[in-house]
C-alpha cells in the first residue's frame, strides 16, 4: 500500500504499519514527511512499578478522555522481555473495553531489537499517533528503571503511579523518580496503608527544592473509577501551566533533543560496533584501544 | 466441563437409576456378607478373610486427623456415589430428561448450566452468540427455573447446581420456584458450587471483583445456615485449578487455602465455625500420577482437620472432616488413540477410591474430541462399577496406609502445601495473592513446564509423543444444539421482560442495589424478591455490577 | 526473517475461560522469538480483529473450547475481510471435531490445531505462513 497516502486517508492499518517500520528502524522517511503535522497532541506518560494497577488507570483515563470527546492513542511499552527476541505482551487486556472504539488506537511495544533504543521507537510511535490526529497520546510503561525515565522525557506530563503497602513503591521514590513526576497517583486508595504512602510522598517532596510546578498528589481507586476525574483535572492544570508559562516549549525541545540524542547514539553505536569488529587483534591496553578506535571514528 | 449427548444421557440415566437402587438395597454396617452381587466382601476372591482396616489403632480411619479416611468402615458402610454431571439445551428439553431420570429411580439431579448463564448474561445478550444451550441448560429467569422443575417434587429430590459467579441468583431462583409450588425452603436439599475464588485462580467464570463476591458468598452461607438446613452451601474446588495446569501440590494448597478463606470470611462476619463448617465440601481432580494423587487426598484430609481444629477452633468433629467429590482429569485425556483414555480413567478412578473419595465422576474417553458417544458414557460408568464390585479395593479402608512410599509422599504433599500457605500469607491472603497474580503465574509456569516436558520427551504420553501410530479418525456422533435453540431462548427471555409487572421489577432491582451498598443487609432475600418479580439474570447482574463493578483480570502470562 | 520479529495476536473468544492452551501457545511462540500480544479472555470477533490491525499482527491464533467455534471463527473471518485485512494469517485451536475443522478451513481459517498438537508443529506453521505473509507485505 502507499503508506503515506493511506496514512493521510486515516486508514488505521497505515498507522499500524508505520509504527512497525519505526520499530524496525525504517521509519525515518515517514517521520520526516509527517513531522510538520506533529505537535498538536497532548502527550502524557504513565509509569510506576508492576502491580500498581497502571493498566486499569490507563483504561480509566481513556474512558474519561473519551467522555470529553477526545480521541486517544495509547503506546503500551513492556521493557521486561529478557529472553531471546520474543516477548509476551499482555497490557492490552485492561484496555479491552476500548478495542472497538474507532477513536482509540492501542499499540503494544516490546523492548528488544529497536535501533536507537526502545525510547527511540516509542518516540516515533508517539509522533506518528500525534500526526495521525489523536488528541491525547498516552505512553504507558511498566517498571522503575532508566528506560522508564527516558520514556517519561517524551511526555509533556508524567504521571507516576504508586500503591500502598508495597515495598516497590518506596523503592521507586528512593530511586530518583521524584524528579520526573508531574503528578503522583496513589492508586488503590482504599488500602489501609494509603495514608502512610501519601505522607511518605509528601515528606520526600519536602526534601527537594521546587521551582515552578510542584507535583500534585492524587488518590484513585481506578478499578471503580474513583478519583480519575481529579487525576484528569490535575493533568489539565499541568498542561495549562505548561502553556501559560511557555514551559511547554522547553518540554517539546527536551523531547526533541532527547529523540535526536537517541537516534544519534544509535547510529554512533552502529558505527562503533563496526569499527570495533575491524580492530586488529594486537596487545593494546583497553585505554589505548579505546583512544585508537575513537580517533579512527572521527577520522572516518 | 462435561456435557452429554442426548442418547448418551438416556443410557446414563438408566445406569444411574440402577446404581441408586443398588445403593438403597445395601444394608448399613458391615454389608460384606450380603453385599450386592458378591457375597464375599469381607474376604478376597480366594476366600482369605479380611479385616476392615490394618495397622495401629493410633491414627485409624474415622479418627482425627482423618489421614486414613473420615469413616471407620470406609466403603463397607457406604459406597461412593457415582455422580455423572449433565445438561444441555433449553429448560424444557432438560426438564424432559429429568422426568426420565426420576421415573427410573434417580433421587438426585445435577444441573449443568450453559456458558451465558454461568457468566451472568441473558440468552439475547451479544456476548451469548453461539453459546446458548451448548454446554448446559440456559436459565435466564425464574420462568426457566419453573419450567426446569415443572412436575418435579422439589421437596423430595436433591439437586446439585454447578454454578459460581451467579450462584446466588440460581439459588434464589431455585428457592422461588419451590416456594411457588408451596415447598418451603427449609425442605430443599442439594449442593451449589459457589466457589468463586478458584474462578479468579483458574476457571475464569467470574463477574464481580473478589471482595464483593466474597461478601455474596458469606451472605449465601449465612442464609443457608439459617433457613436451608438441608442445603450444602459450597463446594470448594481444586478440579479446575488442576485442569488449568497446576501441580498436585498446588491443587491441594490453593484449594484448601480457598476453603480457609471462606471459613475466615464467615467467622469474620460473626458466624460460629461449627455452625457452617459441617456443610462445606470439596471437589478434587484425580490425575494420572497414581500414588501422588492418593497422597494428595490423604494429605488434604489431614491438613484440613488440623487447621479446622487447631487454627479455627472447631469443636464438632464434623467440622474437621474433609468430604470430597472427585472427577478424573479431563486434561490427561488425549485426542490421539482416544480408547486409551478408558485405561487412564480407570487408573485415575482407582486412585480416587484408594484416596477415599465420597463421590466420583468418570470422564468419557472421547470428551477431548467432542460431546461423548452413548457407548463411551456407558464405559465411563461401567469403569466405576467394575472398580466398586469386582476389584475388591473397597474391602479394606485406606489399604495403602503405612506404605513407606505413600506415607512419605503424603508428608511431602503436606509440606509443599504448608509452604504455599506461607507464601499466600506473605501476600496478605488469598484475595491479595489473586490480585498480585500469584496463583495464575504459578499455574501458568507449571503448565508450561509440563507441556515442555512432553515436547522434549522427558515425559511420555502414549499415543502423543510415544507409541504413535496413524489411524483414521473415527466418525463421532455429535449432539448439535441448533441456532433455533438460541433464537427461541432469546425470544423467551424477551417475552419475560415484556409481560411482567415492570414497576415491580424495577422496585426489586432498586431494593437489591440498596442492599448491595449496605454490608449489614443479607442479599439473599432481596435476590429472591428480584427473581420473583421476574427480573432476568442479566438484569440482576447488571444492577449488582453498578455497585460492585465488573472484574477484569490482570494479565498473567 | 525480517528485521523485526513476527507479531502474533493470541486471543480467547466467547465465554469460556479455559486459557491453559492459549497461554502455553503464547509462551511457546515467544520462546521461538516472536512478539505475542495476548488479548485476554472473552473477546468478541470485532475486538480481536481491531487488536490485530492496531498491533500490525502477522497472524491471529484463536482458542475456543466452549463449542461456539462454528459461530465465532466465521465471524472473525468475516471481520477480517470487511476490514480489508484478510492477509493476516488466521488459525485456531480447541476441541473442534474434524468435520467442523474442515468446514472452517473452507471458510478461510488457515489451520485448526486440536488438543495434543505438538507445539513445534504450531511454531513451524506460524513461522512458515506468517513468514510468507511478511515477505509479501514487508
Amino acid at each position: 500500500m502507499d503508506l503515506l497516502r493511506e496514512f493521510e486517508r486515516q486508514n488505521p492499518r497505515a498507522l499500524a504499519r508505520a509504527i512497525s517500520l519505526a520499530e524496525a528502524g525504517r521509519g525515518a522517511d515517514l517521520v520526516r514527511a509527517l513531522y510538520p503535522r506533529t505537535g498538536r497532541a497532548v502527550t502524557v506518560g504513565l509509569t510506576g512499578p508492576p502491580g500498581v494497577g497502571k493498566s486499569t488507570l490507563a483504561s480509566a483515563l481513556v474512558r474519561e478522555a473519551r467522555a470529553r470527546g477526545k480521541s486517544v492513542g495509547v503506546v503500551s511499552v513492556d521493557p521486561s522481555s529478557p529472553f531471546s527476541r520474543g516477548a509476551l505482551l499482555g497490557d492490552r487486556i485492561r484496555l479491552a473495553e476500548h478495542f472497538t472504539d474507532e477513536s482509540v488506537f492501542i499499540r503494544s511495544m516490546a523492548s528488544r531489537g529497536h535501533l536507537g533504543g526502545l525510547a527511540g521507537a516509542t518516540a516515533d510511535a508517539v509522533l506518528l499517533m500525534d500526526a495521525f490526529g489523536y488528541d491525547l497520546v498516552l505512553i504507558e510503561t511498566v517498571g522503575v528503571g532508566q528506560s522508564e525515565i527516558a520514556i517519561a522525557e517524551l511526555a509533556q506530563t508524567t504521571i507516576v503511579a504508586l500503591q500502598p503497602g508495597s515495598g516497590d513503591s518506596i523503592q521507586v521514590l528512593k530511586a530518583g523518580i521524584m524528579e520526573i513526576a508531574d503528578v503522583f497517583v496513589v492508586n488503590k486508595s482504599d488500602h489501609p496503608m494509603a495514608d502512610q504512602l501519601r505522607r511518605e510522598i509528601r515528606s520526600m517532596m519536602e526534601m527537594l527544592h521546587w521551582t515552578g510546578w510542584v507535583p500534585e498528589l492524587v488518590s484513585t481507586q481506578a478499578l471503580e473509577g474513583r478519583g480519575v476525574d481529579e487525576l484528569v483535572a490535575a493533568i489539565e492544570r499541568h498542561v495549562a501551566y505548561l502553556n501559560e508559562t511557555g514551559e511547554i516549549e522547553r518540554r517539546r525541545r527536551d523531547a526533541f533533543s532527547h529523540q535526536v540524542r537517541q537516534l544519534a547514539l544509535g547510529r554512533l553505536e552502529e558505527r562503533l560496533d563496526r569499527a570495533l569488529r575491524a580492530q586488529p587483534d594486537d596487545e593494546l591496553d583497553p585505554y589505548g584501544a579505546a583512544d585508537r578506535v575513537v580517533s579512527q571514528l572521527w577520522g572516518e | 466441563m462435561a456435557s452429554k449427548g442426548s442418547a448418551a444421557m438416556l443410557r446414563q440415566a438408566q445406569h444411574e437409576a440402577q446404581d441408586e437402587l443398588e445403593t438403597m438395597k445395601r444394608p448399613t454396617g458391615r454389608w460384606g456378607r450380603n453385599g450386592p452381587g458378591s457375597g464375599a466382601l469381607d474376604r478376597t476372591i480366594s476366600d482369605v478373610p479380611l479385616q476392615v482396616v490394618y495397622g495401629p489403632e493410633d491414627g485409624s480411619p474415622g479418627r482425627y486427623p482423618y489421614t486414613r479416611g473420615i469413616h471407620p468402615n470406609g466403603y463397607r458402610d457406604r459406597l461412593w456415589t457415582m455422580r455423572q454431571f449433565a445438561g444441555f439445551g433449553t429448560a424444557s428439553q432438560t426438564n424432559e430428561r429429568y422426568h426420565f431420570l426420576l421415573e427410573h429411580g434417580q433421587h438426585g439431579l445435577s444441573v449443568a448450566f450453559d456458558m451465558p448463564t454461568l457468566m451472568g448474561y441473558d440468552s439475547d445478550a451479544p456476548q451469548a452468540r453461539g453459546e446458548v444451550g451448548k454446554c448446559g441448560v440456559a436459565i435466564d429467569s425464574l420462568a426457566d427455573m419453573e419450567i426446569l422443575f415443572d412436575g418435579i417434587d422439589m421437596g423430595e429430590i436433591t439437586t446439585s447446581m454447578t454454578i459460581n459467579g451467579p450462584a446466588c441468583i440460581a439459588l434464589a431462583q431455585y428457592v422461588a420456584a419451590a416456594e411457588k409450588k408451596g415447598i418451603p425452603r427449609a425442605k430443599l436439599g442439594g449442593t451449589i458450587q459457589a466457589d468463586i475464588l478458584k474462578e479468579y485462580i483458574a476457571q475464569k467464570e467470574w463477574i464481580f471483583p473478589p471482595r464483593p463476591h466474597m461478601r455474596i458468598i458469606v451472605d449465601m452461607i449465612a442464609f443457608c445456615t439459617r433457613e436451608m438446613p438441608k442445603w450444602n452451601t459450597i463446594s470448594i474446588s481444586g478440579y479446575h485449578i488442576r485442569e488449568a495446569g497446576s501441580t498436585a501440590a498446588q491443587e491441594l494448597a490453593f484449594t484448601l487455602a480457598d476453603g480457609f478463606a471462606y471459613v475466615e470470611a464467615c467467622t469474620a462476619a460473626g458466624m460460629d465455625v461449627d455452625e457452617f463448617a459441617p456443610r462445606l465440601s470439596f471437589f478434587f481432580n484425580s490425575h494420572i500420577d497414581f500414588f501422588e494423587e492418593i497422597a494428595k487426598f490423604r494429605a488434604a484430609r489431614r491438613i484440613y482437620a488440623r487447621h479446622m481444629r487447631e487454627k479455627y477452633g472447631a469443636r464438632n468433629p464434623r467440622s474437621w472432616q474433609l468430604r470430597f467429590h472427585t472427577q478424573t482429569a479431563g486434561c490427561s485425556a488425549t485426542a490421539q488413540q482416544p480408547e486409551n483414555n478408558i485405561v487412564r480413567v480407570a487408573y485415575e478412578a482407582m486412585a480416587a477410591v484408594l484416596g477415599g473419595t465420597q463421590s466420583l465422576h468418570t470422564n468419557s474417553m472421547d470428551e477431548v474430541l467432542a460431546l461423548p458417544t452413548e457407548k463411551s458414557v456407558e464405559i465411563a460408568l461401567r469403569t466405576q462399577q467394575v472398580l466398586a464390585y469386582e476389584t475388591n479395593v473397597t474391602n479394606v479402608v485406606d489399604p495403602l496406609g503405612g506404605a513407606y512410599f505413600v506415607e512419605a509422599l503424603t508428608d511431602e504433599m503436606e509440606r509443599q502445601a504448608e509452604s504455599y500457605f506461607a507464601q499466600i500469607a506473605e501476600y496478605g491472603g488469598v484475595i491479595e495473592a489473586i490480585e498480585a497474580g500469584f496463583f495464575q503465574r504459578e499455574i501458568a509456569e507449571a503448565s508450561y513446564r509440563y507441556q515442555r516436558s512432553i515436547e522434549t520427551r522427558d515425559r511420555i504420553v502414549v499415543g502423543v509423543n510415544g507409541f504413535v501410530h496413524d489411524v483414521d479418525e473415527e466418525a463421532i456422533d455429535l449432539l448439535k444444539i441448533t441456532e433455533a435453540t438460541e433464537r427461541a431462548q432469546a425470544r423467551a427471555v424477551q417475552d419475560v421482560r415484556a409481560n411482567r409487572d415492570a414497576a415491580a421489577a424495577a422496585r426489586a432491582l432498586e431494593g437489591l442495589q440498596a442492599a448491595c451498598r449496605d454490608p449489614k443487609e443479607n442479599l439473599m432475600p432481596h435476590l429472591i424478591d428480584c427473581v420473583n418479580a421476574y427480573c432476568t439474570e442479566g438484569e440482576i447482574v447488571d444492577a449488582m455490577a453498578k455497585v460492585y463493578g465488573r472484574y477484569t483480570e490482570r494479565a498473567v502470562l | 526473517m525480517a528485521d523485526r520479529p513476527l507479531r502474533i495476536v493470541i486471543a480467547k473468544a466467547g465465554l469460556d475461560g479455559h486459557d491453559r492452551g492459549a497461554k502455553v501457545i503464547a509462551r511457546a511462540l515467544r520462546d521461538a522469538g516472536m512478539e505475542v500480544i495476548y488479548t485476554g479472555l472473552f473477546q468478541t470477533p470485532e475486538q480481536i480483529v481491531q487488536t490485530a490491525i492496531q498491533e500490525d499482527a502477522d497472524g491471529i491464533g484463536l482458542s475456543i473450547l466452549s463449542g461456539a467455534h462454528m459461530t465465532l471463527f466465521p465471524l472473525v473471518v468475516e471481520q477480517l475481510r470487511g476490514q480489508d485485512a484478510a492477509d493476516i494469517v488466521f488459525f485456531g485451536g480447541g476441541t473442534i471435531p474434524a468435520e467442523d475443522a474442515k468446514r472452517l478451513k473452507e471458510l478461510g481459517v488457515r489451520e485448526i490445531f486440536t488438543p495434543g498438537a505438538p507445539l513445534q508443529e504450531i511454531i513451524d506453521f506460524v513461522e512458515r505462513e506468517c513468514g510468507k505473509r511478511r515477505a509479501l507485505v514487508g
